[in-house]
C-alpha cells in the first residue's frame, strides 16, 4: 500500500514536471529581473543590497507610474550566489525579455560575459565584474560605472600615499591585500602589483579560503609576523566580519585597515564592537535617511507595506548602493526612452541608453539623491567613468564621512584595462569585434 | 639546495626568531583544535550509539545557535533563551528519533548517513525560512562568556590570548569529563554502549533503542549548542559555519570514530598541525594549504592505523 | 501482461546471454533515444534544453561514474567534484596548447587525465576500506580544488582565475562558445553520453563489472578465488574518474561556458553522491533516475507557486525547496533503501504479471 502511494506521487511529480510552463508570457512593462542571494554564506550582503535596489524601482511605480508612464516590473530570482543557479536564473528569464541583467556576484557575471552580444540583454555589473569591461570597445554590452575594483585599488594607494605624506613616501611600505580566493578577490591584484612596480612598495597577498571564511586566524597571524603598514580588504559576505574581528584581536591599527566598496555593511564592523572604531571603507554612495529620495521610499514603499525591508535597515550603507544601482538602471532606461522614441523599450535600445548615460549633478539634484552619489558620466569607450569614491568611517555605530571625495589614478589604471581587454579577446577565439554604433550622448 | 633549506630549516629558524609567534600560533592551533574537537564530539556521540554517521552535525550547531539568538532577539532573557533551546533540541532528537531512525532500523550504514544528508538540507531550509538567511551576533556577554583578551609579553613580542578561547577549553575539556564519566559510569552510558556494539543484542536483554536514541541525539545537540556558541562568539552566526563541520572528519580519522578522548587529542593534533603548517611551511605552497593540509595529516595517519589513535580494531572474517 | 517474455524464443547462445533479452525493453530503448534525439530538439524550447536536459545529461555521466566506482565495486568516494574539475581544466590547456585539434577529441581525452589522477589518489583503497576511504578522497577534492584556485598554471595565468571557453567547430559548425546554439550542444552531449553510457553498460555486464561487484560484496573471498584487488580496485578508479573528468569536460564546454574553481568544490561531490544514493546503488539506470530526481526536481518545486498563481518570494520557495528535497531524500529511504531504480525494476516486475498480483 506504501509503495503504491511512493509510485503514485512519483508519477504526480513526473506529471507537473511536464506541466511546467517553461515559457513565460511578456507582461506589459519594462521587465527588470534582480538576482539575489538572501540565503546562504553572502546573505548578508545580498540582502541589504536587492532590498534597496527593489524599494527604489517600486518607488518609482507607486510615485510616478514608472518611468515615460510605462510600469517597472521588477522580479528576484535567487541565486545564493552559487554559479549554477545563476545560469539558471538567467535561462529562465532570458524569455521575458528583460531590459538589463544585474547578476549581482562576479562569478555569475564571468559566464555571462560572452551571452549578452548573442542574447542583446546588457549586463550592469555596478562597480563590480571583470574590470577589464570597462573598455567599451571589447565589450560594448557590459556596464560597470561608477569604479572597477582597479580604481577602487588606486584609491586606496592615493589615500595611503597621501596619510604618509605623499606617493613616493610609499617606497619601502609594505601593503597587505587580505581577499577571497575568488576571481571577486582576485581582480585587484593585477592593479595592485603594476602600481607596486611603479612606487616601490612590497605588496604581501593573504587569500581567504572560502570555505574557511569564518576562521581567519591564519592569515592575521601572518599579517601579525610581516606587519603590513597599509591592509586592503577585498571581502565579501561572512568573510569581511570575521576579518576585522580578527584585525581588532591582534591590535591592528584599525585607520590603516580599509576595506572596499563591498565590506562597508553595518554588520561588517558591527560584531567587532568597539575595537573597530576606526575602521575606513571605499564608498560611492552616502549613508543614511536624510536624502529625499530616501525619504520617498519610506513613504511610499516601506510605510506602506510593500517592502520586504525592516524599517531601521532603510538608508544603511548597503541599502543605499542597492538604491543607487536601481537609479542607474532608472536613468538608464530614462536614457533609453529618450534615445530610442520608444517608450517600451528592449534590450538593445537600454544598451544605447546606458551608453550614453549621464547623470549630472542638477540631475541629482532633481530625483531628490543630491549628494547622495557623485554625478558620472558613461562614453562609448569607457564603460564605466572611473569616478571617485570617498572613505566612510566606523564610529562604533554608524558610518560617517572620513575624507573628502579621492580620485582613482586613471593614468595608471586606463593602460591596464584596455591591454587586459586585449588579453581576453585574443585568449578568446572568435570574440567578436564591436559593430554598434556610438550615440553622442545628450 | 636552496629549495631543501628552504623546507627543513628555515621554518624552525623563524620559529627560533620570532618565539612569541610561536607560541601564538601554538595557542591559536589549541584553540581550534578544541573547537573541531567540540564537533567531532558530536559526531562520536551518536555514532559510538546508533553507528550512524550524523552528517547533519554542523547544520545542529548553526540551528542551535541561531535558535538561540531568535529566542533573544524577540526579547526573552539570555539564560531563560538558553533553557529554551535545550528544550528545542530535545523536540528535536526527539522528531529524529521518531520520523527518521525508527523506520530506518537496521539499515545499512550508508542509508543512515543518507538520511542524515536529508535531515542537514531540511534543517537548512527550515533555519532559513525561521530565522533569516542574515548574520547574527553570538550573544556571548549576555551568557556570561567573558569578553577581551589577556596579553603577556615574552621573548620580544606579546601573546595575546583570547579570555573566550580559553573559556572555550575550559568548557570542552569539562564537557569531555562529563561525558566519558557518563559513558563509563552510568547505566544510561552502558545501556549506550551496549546498543552502539548491537542492536538487536541489546533489544534481546531489555534495552530500549527509541529511548537511547533520544538521548544520544540529545546529548550530541547539547555539544552541538555549545560548539555554536563558542563558535559563534568567535566570529559571527551564519549559514557559513555549516560547512566548518568538515574538517571534523579528519579530527574523527586520527581519534577514531568511537572514542571521546580520541576526539579531543585527535583535534588538538589537527588543530595545531594544521596552524603551524599553514603559517610556517604553507608560503612555500602558496599558501591557503590549510584546506587540505588537515586531511593529508589524516591521511598518512590512516595508512598507519587505519582504526585511528584510540578507535577499535576492524577485525575481518569471511 | 504487457511485459511477458511469452513468445520469444532464443534460438542461440549469444541471444540468450544479451543484456536485453525481451523485446519490449528493447523498443523501449529505442522509444526512449527516439524521444531524446527527435522529440525534445524539435518541441522542446531554449529553457527545457539549456537549463534542464543538457546539465540532466552531464550530471547523468557523473553519476554513472560514481555509481561504478561505489555503486558496483564499494568504495565510497567523495572526490568527484575535483576529477570533474580535472577533466575540465585538463581539456581547457589541450585546447589552448592545441587549438586546431577538434575539441570533441580533447574533451574525450581529458578524461584520460583525469583516469590518472584517480588512479593516484586510488591507491589508499588498498589500505583503507569503508567510510575512512570516503575521508581520503576528500583529501583528493580538497587539494585538487586548492590546486585549482593557487596555482596559476591551470588557468593560464589569467588576471581573474576563471577560465572561459574558445569558440570551437565542427565541420564548420561552432559546438562550443557563446555562438554554439543548444540545439548542437544538446546533440554533442547527448551522443558522448549515450555511447559512453553503452560502454559503461558492457563493462558492468562482462569479465570487469563481475570483478568489480565480488569486491564489493566481500574483498576478502574475491583475493582468494583470484582476482587482484590492486588491479580491480585501481581500475574502478580508473573507470570512474574517466567518466567523470569527461562530465567536467561537458560541464564546462556545453553547459556553463566558462568556470571559475568553486564550480568544482566539496559540494559539487555529494550532489553527485546523493543522486547516485537515490537512484540505486549498482544500477546504470538508477544514475538517470537519480539524476533527474535531485537535478530536475528543485527547478519544477521552484516554479509551482507561480504556475498555481500562489504569491510566495523567491527566497521563501528557496527555503521551501530545500525542505522538501530534504524530507523526501529522508522518505525514499525509508520506502525504498535501494533507490528509484529498485522502483523500476519492482514497477517492471508488476507489469509482467499484471493483472495478476503475483
Amino acid at each position: 500500500m506504501r509503495l503504491h502511494r511512493v509510485l503514485l506521487g512519483t508519477a504526480l511529480a513526473a506529471a507537473t514536471l511536464l506541466a511546467v510552463p517553461l515559457t513565460a508570457s511578456a507582461a506589459d512593462g519594462i521587465y527588470v529581473p534582480l538576482f539575489s542571494y538572501r540565503t546562504g554564506p553572502f546573505a548578508g550582503s545580498g540582502t541589504p543590497i536587492v532590498n534597496g535596489m527593489a524599494d527604489y524601482l517600486n518607488m518609482l511605480n507607486e510615485r510616478d507610474g514608472g518611468i515615460g508612464g510605462v510600469k517597472i516590473i521588477v522580479e528576484e530570482c535567487e541565486t545564493g550566489y552559487d554559479t549554477k543557479k545563476g545560469l539558471e536564473c538567467y535561462e529562465q528569464v532570458k524569455s521575458k525579455n528583460p531590459v538589463v541583467m544585474n547578476p549581482y556576484s562576479t562569478g555569475i557575471t564571468l559566464p555571462l560575459i560572452p551571452k549578452a552580444a548573442i542574447d542583446k540583454i546588457p549586463i550592469l555589473s555596478m562597480a563590480y565584474g571583470l574590470s577589464a569591461s570597462a573598455d567599451g570597445n571589447t565589450f560594448p554590452w557590459i556596464f560597470n560605472p561608477p569604479a572597477t575594483y582597479w580604481d577602487g585599488a588606486s584609491m586606496f594607494i592615493r589615500y595611503a600615499g597621501g596619510k604618509e605624506g605623499g606617493l613616493e613616501r610609499l617606497k619601502g611600505k609594505k601593503i597587505g591585500l587580505v581577499y577571497l580566493d575568488a576571481p571577486y578577490g582576485k581582480e585587484p591584484i593585477p592593479l595592485l602589483e603594476a602600481l607596486a612596480k611603479d612606487y616601490g612598495f612590497e605588496l604581501k597577498l593573504y587569500p581567504v579560503p572560502a570555505a574557511e571564511m569564518q576562521n581567519q586566524s591564519s592569515q592575521w597571524l601572518n599579517i601579525r609576523r610581516d606587519k603590513p603598514d597599509w591592509i586592503y580588504l577585498q571581502g565579501f559576505g561572512a568573510m569581511n566580519p570575521t576579518a576585522v574581528k580578527e584585525a581588532a584581536k591582534i591590535n591592528y591599527p584599525m585607520d590603516h585597515l580599509i576595506g572596499n566598496w563591498w565590506a562597508g555593511n553595518d554588520d561588517d564592523a558591527r560584531p567587532a564592537g568597539d575595537g573597530a572604531k576606526g575602521y575606513l571603507s571605499l564608498d560611492f554612495n552616502q549613508v543614511g535617511t536624510n536624502y529625499k529620495v530616501i525619504q520617498d521610499i519610506l513613504k511610499y514603499v516601506v510605510d506602506k507595506g510593500k517592502s520586504q525591508t525592516p524599517k531601521d535597515r532603510v538608508g544603511e550603507n548597503l541599502y543605499n548602493r542597492g538604491v543607487l544601482n536601481s537609479i542607474i538602471i532608472a536613468e538608464g532606461i530614462r536614457t533609453a526612452q529618450k534615445v530610442s522614441g520608444k517608450k517600451q523599450i528592449t534590450g538593445e535600445d537600454m544598451r544605447r541608453g546606458l551608453e550614453t548615460l549621464n547623470i549630472t549633478e542638477a540631475r541629482l539634484k532633481e530625483i531628490g539623491a543630491d549628494g547622495f552619489a557623485a554625478p558620472m558620466k558613461v562614453a562609448c569607450d569607457d564603460h564605466n567613468g572611473h569616478n571617485a569614491a570617498y572613505m566612510a568611517k566606523w564610529d562604533g555605530t554608524k558610518w560617517t564621512k572620513g575624507s573628502d571625495w579621492i580620485e582613482p589614478l586613471k593614468s595608471k589604471v586606463r593602460p591596464l584595462i584596455e591591454s587586459a581587454a586585449k588579453d581576453y579577446a585574443g585568449a578568446n577565439a572568435g570574440w567578436p569585434k564591436r559593430t554598434e554604433p556610438c550615440d553622442k550622448s545628450s | 639546495m636552496h629549495l631543501i633549506y628552504q623546507i627543513f630549516i628555515d621554518p624552525f629558524v623563524q620559529m627560533g626568531n620570532a618565539p612569541d609567534l610561536l607560541v601564538q600560533t601554538l595557542w591559536e592551533g589549541l584553540v581550534a583544535g578544541v573547537l573541531y574537537s567540540l564537533i567531532a564530539l558530536g559526531f562520536v556521540l551518536i555514532f559510538k550509539a546508533s553507528g550512524v554517521f550524523n552528517f547533519a552535525q554542523g547544520i545542529m550547531v548553526v540551528f542551535a545557535a541561531l535558535t538561540l539568538v531568535g529566542f533573544y532577539e524577540h526579547g526573552i532573557p539570555a539564560y531563560v533563551a538558553l533553557a529554551l533551546t535545550i528544550a528545542v533540541m530535545f523536540g528535536l532528537a526527539f522528531a529524529v528519533e521518531r520520523l527518521m531512525l525508527r523506520p530506518l532500523v537496521n539499515q545499512p550504514d550508508i542509508i543512515l548517513f543518507m538520511a542524515t544528508f536529508g535531515l542537514t538540507y531540511f534543517l537548512i531550509g527550515f533555519g532559513e525560512l525561521v530565522f533569516g538567511g542574515d548574520p547574527k551576533v553570538m550573544i556571548a556577554s549576555q551568557l556570561g562568556l567573558p569578553k577581551g583578551a589577556v596579553e603577556f609579553k615574552m621573548a620580544g613580542g606579546f601573546v595575546s590570548l583570547q579570555k573566550i578561547d580559553i573559556a572555550a577549553a575550559i568548557i570542552a575539556s569539562i564537557m569531555v569529563a562529563a561525558l566519558a564519566v557518563f559513558f563509563q559510569k552510568t547505566r544510561v552510558g552502558r545501556a549506550l554502549r551496549a546498543v552502539a556494539d548491537s542492536h538487536k543484542a541489546a533489544l534481546s536483554v531489555g534495552i530500549s533503542l527509541e529511548y537511547i536514541w533520544v538521548i544520544v541525539w540529545f546529548a550530541a545537540g547539547l555539544v552541538a549548542l555549545a560548539t555554536g556558541i563558542m563558535w559563534g562568539a568567535r566570529s559571527e552566526v551564519s549559514f557559513a559555519l555549516e560547512i566548518i563541520a568538515l574538517k571534523a572528519l579528519p579530527v574523527l580519522i586520527l581519534g577514531g570514530f568511537t572514542s571521546i578522548p580520541g576526539a579531543i587529542i585527535g583535534g588538538v593534533i589537527i588543530g595545531v598541525g594544521e596552524k603551524i603548517g599553514e603559517f610556517y611551511w604553507g608560503p612555500l605552497l602558496g599558501s591557503g594549504i590549510e584546506t587540505w593540509l588537515a586531511y593529508v595529516i589524516a591521511l598518512v595517519f590512516l595508512l598507519f592505523r587505519p582504526q585511528g589513535l584510540f578507535g577499535e580494531r576492524i577485525i575481518e572474517r569471511i | 501482461m504487457f511485459y511477458r517474455e511469452v513468445g520469444q524464443y532464443k534460438t542461440n547462445y549469444s541471444a540468450d546471454m544479451s543484456v536485453m533479452p525481451l523485446l519490449q525493453d528493447r523498443v523501449g530503448i529505442g522509444i526512449i533515444l527516439f524521444i531524446a534525439v527527435v522529440i525534445i530538439p524539435y518541441f522542446g524550447n531554449a529553457f527545457l534544453i539549456q537549463a534542464i536536459m543538457i546539465p540532466f545529461l552531464v550530471f547523468s555521466l557523473a553519476a554513472i561514474g560514481l555509481n561504478l566506482l561505489t555503486g558496483y565495486t564499494g568504495l565510497l568516494s567523495l572526490g568527484t567534484g575535483a576529477f570533474m574539475g580535472v577533466g575540465a581544466y585538463a581539456c581547457y590547456k589541450l585546447t589552448t596548447y592545441f587549438p586546431d585539434v577538434n575539441i570533441l577529441i580533447w574533451i574525450v581525452a581529458s578524461g584520460f587525465f583525469s583516469a590518472a589522477v584517480g588512479v593516484v589518489f586510488g591507491l589508499p583503497s588498498l589500505r583503507i576500506k569503508g567510510f575512512y576511504l570516503a575521508v581520503a578522497t576528500l583529501a583528493a577534492q580538497f587539494f585538487l580544488s586548492w590546486c585549482f584556485i593557487r596555482q596559476p598554471w591551470f588557468y593560464n595565468y589569467n588576471a581573474s582565475g576563471a577560465i572561459e571557453v574558445p569558440t570551437r567547430t565542427l565541420f564548420g559548425i561552432p559546438i562550443t562558445g557563446a555562438t554554439a546554439s543548444d540545439s548542437t550542444r544538446y546533440y554533442v552531449v547527448l551522443g558522448i553520453v549515450v555511447a559512453m553510457t553503452w560502454l559503461a553498460s558492457n563493462l558492468v555486464h562482462g569479465r570487469i563489472g563481475r570483478m568489480w561487484m565480488a569486491v564489493r560484496d566481500m574483498d576478502l573471498a574475491a583475493e582468494l578465488i583470484g582476482i587482484r584487488l590492486l588491479r580491480t580496485k585501481l581500475l574502478a578508479f580508473a573507470v570512474s574518474s574517466f567518466y567523470c573528468g569527461v562530465a567536467g569536460a561537458l560541464l564546462v564546454f556545453q553547459w556553463y561556458g566558462s568556470a571559475e574553481p568553486a564550480v568544482f568544490d566539496v559540494n559539487l561531490s555529494f550532489f553527485i553522491l546523493f543522486m547516485v544514493i537515490i537512484g540505486g546503488l549498482g544500477s546504470l539506470t538508477g544514475s538517470y533516475l537519480g539524476a533527474a530526481l535531485i537535478f530536475i526536481l528543485p527547478i519544477v518545486l521552484r516554479y509551482i507557486p507561480p504556475h498555481l498563481g500562489i504569491p510566495i518570494r523567491p527566497a521563501t520557495v528557496d527555503h521551501i525547496q530545500y525542505m522538501i528535497i530534504g524530507a523526501l531524500i529522508v522518505l525514499f529511504l525509508i520506502v525504498e533503501p535501494n533507490g528509484l531504480a529498485r522502483l523500476w525494476q519492482i514497477g517492471k516486475q508488476k507489469l509482467r504479471v499484471w493483472p495478476f498480483p503475483y
